[in-house]
């Protein structure tokens, strides 16, 4: 009997599935669409799209790499939370408006009930100098992690002489001047994306 | 109207200019929930951000402590609904015209000039939170250090959370 390692067979197995499907997939019914978000809302902290990717791309393969960046586009055109906007459409793709529906609760249902609970405890012990000054080192960290988040997208730009400019101007018109911000969206919209046609027309 | 169809109208709104998730709304949010209709004050604001900070789930369960605060139960689910619900229609609708539109000019414009506005939010929300928990010198160390940290090592952002939580629990800040 030739001796074969296990591992090596399975790498040989795998192979030849995704030579055979290039998009090798299952099609997940209700209760599957929920749990698998329902894990994806458990597992992130400050942000679920990376686990979102991991289950959906790498662990259920509901979806290729080259389908979740396509749908992953219009999600993050669109304004509102990207995460929301990718479990309904891929909830409409296996299970049409009922997993439309399903896919975003699966993703809300658990972390809302922990937040609750949360606000619950803060409601019961939220006044204690102890909690006070836990929350105030959390918001401390926090908001040097929004900077830092600021700083990577704001390095990520693209064009900076000509798009940075909108940058500043946003942050003038919302954190010293307190615009409503609809308005400042709409203005700097136009503005910034007028640029970026013209910019995009001369390439 | 009661206060959670205020809330429901008020969040419903925000939802169509949120480029950048929920986090990129904190100051309109607050301009609207605190300084508009006080149903909040400073500090329960920037309370409420904190335990959002250090809850596992999607970035937008701020805006259901902020509802669950203002208006309970009733609250919390309206302002949930508003921010994800007219997204979600559209989006529902939207997709599977996605491909006719991905790519055109007008469409890599409007993501290209949406990208710097998002940038001034996010740190529009930064420097909110800042003002609104009144930060001291030691505070404003902690978020310092938690910049550099951050974009220099990869360490998972629960571990400023949790060190930002015991350094307010000692007292310092």
């Amino acid at each position: 009997m030739p001796n074969r390692p296990s591992s090596g067979s399975k790498t040989d197995l795998k192979t030849v599935s995704t030579a055979t499907d290039p998009h090798p997939r299952s099609c997940p019914d209700l209760r599957a669409l929920f749990l698998g978000f329902s894990a994806v809302g458990l597992s992130g902290f400050g942000g679920v799209l990376p686990f979102a990717r991991r289950m959906l791309v790498e662990q259920k393969r509901w979806m290729s790499a080259d389908e979740f960046n396509t749908q992953l586009g219009l999600c993050q055109f669109l304004p509102g939370p990207n995460v929301i906007n990718l479990s309904v459409v891929v909830g409409k793709r296996y299970q049409g408006v009922a997993g439309a529906i399903v896919a975003p609760l699966g993703l809300l249902a658990a972390p809302l009930l922990i937040v609750l609970l949360l606000a619950l405890a803060y409601d019961r012990w939220g006044s204690l100098p102890l909690a006070q000054g836990m929350l105030r080192g959390i918001a401390a960290a926090g908001c040097g992690l929004l900077f830092a988040m600021a700083w990577r997208m704001g390095t990520a730009l693209k064009d900076k002489p000509f798009f940075l400019p909108f940058t500043v101007l946003t942050v003038a018109a919302i954190a010293w001047l307190r615009w409503p911000m609809p308005i400042v969206m709409i203005a700097g919209l136009l503005l910034s994306g007028g640029v970026a046609y013209w910019r995009l027309g001369r390439k | 109207m009661s206060v959670a169809g205020e809330l429901f109208l008020e969040f419903a709104l925000l939802s169509l200019v949120a480029f950048g998730g929920a986090t990129a709304l904190l100051p309109e949010m607050h301009r609207v929930v605190v300084e508009n209709h006080h149903w909040l004050d400073d500090t329960t604001f920037t309370h409420l951000y904190a335990i959002a900070q250090a809850a596992p789930g999607p970035n937008v369960l701020v805006v259901t402590l902020i509802g669950w605060e203002i208006a309970g139960l009733a609250g919390a689910l309206a302002a949930t609904l508003a921010m994800c619900l007219p997204m979600s229609v559209l989006i529902y609708l939207l997709i599977d015209r996605w491909d006719s539109f991905s790519g055109k000019r007008w469409q890599k414009a409007v993501s290209l000039g949406v990208a710097p506005l998002a940038v001034g939010l996010i740190f529009s929300g930064a420097t909110l939170i800042a003002q609104a928990a009144q930060f001291g010198w030691a505070a404003w160390a902690v978020a310092a250090a938690t910049v550099v940290a951050n974009l220099r090592s990869k360490l998972h952002p629960l571990w400023y959370i949790a060190v930002g939580a015991a350094l307010g629990l000692s007292g310092v800040l």
